[in-house]
């Protein structure tokens, strides 16, 4: 029995390493070296198996987002009601969302009117629509945030794709976004960015459209979190990512709960077929 | 299937079915006292997996289709919407998306335990092709499904790929127009192939009743490659293999799981976040990870094939790796009359066991530089690398069987058995272990 217990894990092994096959596929090579510098990697609530969201923090998060990026970002897939994740009342979220207005209609007159936001509605972004969002930023479209945190993941590299595995690294898009939003430097001598920003960590190229957004302060947090850049940083990283996936901590334990049965199955399956197989030579 | 049955009804009703439709008979003939050989290991356990997977796929397929829009605005947004707001949308979506992945390493597995154990040699060429059929569905089905949720890497590995037909010389650009319904990926496009990405997997199972059919005639070969010759040789499927089997799926499983639940993304790419843009191409075009070799291979011929010392191009580069690619599944369906050794396990050829492995980890590098840009070193590593795949199957097993010395092979299965028992010391022996031990 202990060599089909070998046999297991040496299969075990290869399956794992054909699935490692595929961030040889996610991350191919980014063009020309880009990203300059990898993402720096950081502690987040979401990561590892009892990954959680941390809800002042997501509220603080709402706050950059809303007094900083929503002037240029949208969140299109994200619903007002949504934001009771981040620990707010019915109440609160019903006047938050009647800040925003949005079109409705045709009413009877056969007329398109103006509403206050309800919490059903969809978050209002800045702009019409792309094409205005674009013209608006020299060309360049800010793209939506909804997703954005699952939408980058430069590459990690052999061997490290395999490890990845075993510490369960999944938080590629949100280092990215701390390390973009932290790593607005000076060109180097003889770099010419032109119009642009000079970012070492953009996975595009050395430089992005968009300005460095955060400052010392920029923001003023009801919790009276001291407004770093890092810290402004790291919260509104941490809003994208629970904005991307939204059901992270319950995935994660019902993932949890679902892997306890099958092991305690697999065990008892593994004793029922040691008895089944005692009468044989194999 | 094969040889007599042993089902006897007891119940009035399973007498009155017996005589009019005897589909108990037949699961009972299939599963339970078919006879499977004693020594199987667990690379033997991957088909019944693959039966699994087959049918995960096709329960939460059905399910998350219920929730899709197969329309080129609103098929993105659906499917995201899917994994945030409805009940259970999050589990199902990924652990289709997932699923296919493992699907694939699944049948990998399962082929090369094929290819190391000589699975495809006589009798079982039927078997074996099938196979090949059924993983050539796999892929169709595997792309196509990949389009479907319309983000960046769906639209322009659409575009990518359907463009190989237009390679093929008069008639390609129809081909692919037909293909695409329209000159270019779009929601004609996505239409179709959500059609046919719900069709497939049915065609495959289809497939898969053929395949187990004919193994159910052949039976199944065994690590010693030695056919069963006795009774002695053989037990039933049910208890042995039933647990065996359902003790491997739950193993395979936890695995699949820990993919599910922790890192949905890995097996993914992250510009599938992006919603298709056909006016942004992304940095890099890269098929999911169970195509890299072949991509690899498309990419290796990058020079024309003509008449020497003149400028006569008879094929150019671009249907030249095309036909490679191609080549590279086709050369499967004739692996039973390359490989010219009776000797069906490769545990009695010692050289070709290791070439086996050489060829294995050549297969591994392959996806590799699959996932690397055409530049550079990467060039000629592919070339190397799809020129050894080619040399494998076309010259090394048909020579092998030639010049090579097998080891010497057991009797039987149960002399096999019974020399490592003995070696091993531990296990007792037993050949009433041959009867059925439960009854009904
Ligand atoms: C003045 C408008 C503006 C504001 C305000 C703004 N951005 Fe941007 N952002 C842009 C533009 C334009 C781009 C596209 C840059 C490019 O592609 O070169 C962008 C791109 C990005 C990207 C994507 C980089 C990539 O990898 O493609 C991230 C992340 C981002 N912004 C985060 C933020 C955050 C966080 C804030 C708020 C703290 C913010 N932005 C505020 C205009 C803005
Ligand atoms: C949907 C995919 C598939 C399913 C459900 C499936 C199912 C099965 C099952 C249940 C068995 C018997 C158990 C075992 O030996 O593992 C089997 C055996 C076999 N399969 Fe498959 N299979 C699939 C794909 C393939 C492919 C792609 C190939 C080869 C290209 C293949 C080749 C074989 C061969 C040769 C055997 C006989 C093995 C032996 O007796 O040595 N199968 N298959």
């Amino acid at each position: 029995m202990k060599t089909v217990f070998k046999k297991f894990t040496t299969m075990i092994s290869a399956a794992v390493m054909a699935s490692g096959l595929a961030l040889l596929g996610t991350s191919a090579a980014s063009a020309a070296g880009y990203p300059l510098e990898k993402p720096r990697e950081q502690d987040w609530t979401f990561s590892g198996p009892f990954g959680y969201y941390d809800k002042a923090q997501l509220q603080r998060g709402l706050k950059v987002y809303v007094e900083v990026c929503a002037a240029c970002h949208s969140m299109n897939l994200l619903s007002y009601r949504n934001l009771g994740d981040l620990g707010y009342t019915d109440a609160q979220i019903k006047n938050f969302a009647a800040e925003y207005e949005v079109t409705d209609g045709p009413n009877d007159d056969g007329e398109m009117f103006e509403r206050p936001a309800m919490p059903t509605d969809r978050f209002v972004g800045p702009y019409a629509n792309d094409k205005e969002a674009a013209a608006a930023n020299n060309g360049a479209l800010p793209p939506d945030f909804t997703l954005l945190a699952k939408a980058r993941a430069p590459e990690r590299g052999f061997p490290t794709f395999i490890f990845d595995i075993f510490t369960m690294y999944a938080e590629n898009g949100a280092d990215y976004i701390y390390s973009l939003l932290t790593g607005y430097q000076d060109a180097p001598e003889g770099v010419d960015v032109g119009e642009l920003y000079y970012n070492p960590y953009f996975a595009a190229g050395n430089a992005l459209a968009m300005a460095n957004p955060l400052s010392e302060d920029l923001v003023e947090f009801d919790d009276g979190t001291a407004s770093t850049v890092e810290q402004q940083a790291k919260d509104i990283t941490a809003f994208m990512m629970w904005a991307a996936d939204p059901n992270l901590p319950q995935r994660k334990q019902r993932g949890f709960i679902v892997i306890l049965f099958l092991v305690i199955f697999a065990g008892l399956l593994y004793f029922t077929k040691k008895k089944v197989w005692s009468d044989v030579a194999h | 299937m094969s040889g007599h049955s042993t089902y006897k009804p007891t119940t009035g009703l399973g007498k009155f079915m017996d005589e009019r439709l005897p589909i108990v008979r037949l699961v009972h003939d299939s599963f339970v006292s078919f006879p499977v050989p004693r020594n199987l290991n667990n690379w033997y356990t991957f088909g019944g997996i693959l039966m699994i997977m087959l049918v995960s796929q096709i329960i939460t397929g059905i399910v998350i289709a219920m929730h899709y829009t197969p329309e080129a605005t609103m098929a993105f947004d659906s499917v995201h919407l899917l994994r945030r707001d409805v009940s259970y949308g999050n589990t199902l979506q990924v652990w289709h998306a997932v699923g296919a992945s493992m699907f694939f390493v699944a049948v990998y597995i399962h082929i090369f335990r094929g290819l190391y154990y000589g699975s495809y040699k006589a009798p079982r060429e039927v078997l074996w092709i099938l196979g090949v059929v059924i993983y050539l569905l796999m892929m169709a089905t595997a792309f196509m499904g990949y389009v479907l949720p319309w983000g960046q890497m769906s639209y322009w590995g659409a575009q990518v790929i359907t463009s190989f037909f237009s390679a093929i010389p008069l008639v390609g650009e129809t081909v692919r127009e037909y293909l695409l319904g329209g000159y270019a990926v779009g929601n004609a496009t996505l239409n179709r192939f959500f059609s046919l990405h719900y069709l497939l997997p049915f065609m495959i199972a289809g497939i898969v009743i053929l395949h187990v059919w004919t193994l159910h005639v052949t039976g199944q070969t065994n690590p010693t490659g030695v056919e069963v010759k006795s009774k002695q040789d053989v037990i039933p499927f049910t208890p042995y293999a039933t647990v065996k089997d359902a003790f491997a799926m739950v193993v395979f499983m936890i695995i699949m799981c820990y993919f599910v639940f922790y890192m949905p993304d890995y097996l993914g790419h992250a510009d599938n976040y992006i919603k298709a843009d056909p006016l942004t191409t992304p940095a890099h075009i890269v098929p999911e990870w169970y195509f890299l070799p072949f991509y690899a291979v498309l990419r290796a011929v990058d020079f024309n094939i003509g008449i020497p010392f003149t400028d006569i191009v008879l094929i150019d580069s671009k249907l030249g790796g095309v036909l490679a690619m191609f080549g590279a599944i086709a050369v499967l369906f004739f692996v039973p009359w390359l490989d010219t050794s009776d000797v069906k396990s490769a545990n009695y050829r010692p050289t070709y066991k290791i070439f086996f492995w050489i060829f294995a980890i050549n297969a591994v590098f392959l996806g590799y530089l699959g996932s690397r840009p055409a530049e550079g070193i990467w060039i000629p590593l592919m070339k190397a690398s799809t020129f050894w795949y080619f040399l494998h199957f076309i010259v090394i097993m048909p020579l092998l069987g030639w010049f090579e010395k097998p080891l010497p092979r057991p009797a039987s299965i149960t002399d096999a058995v019974l020399s490592k028992a003995s070696s091993g010391g531990a296990s007792q022996i037993d050949g009433a272990a041959a009867e059925p031990q439960s009854k009904g």
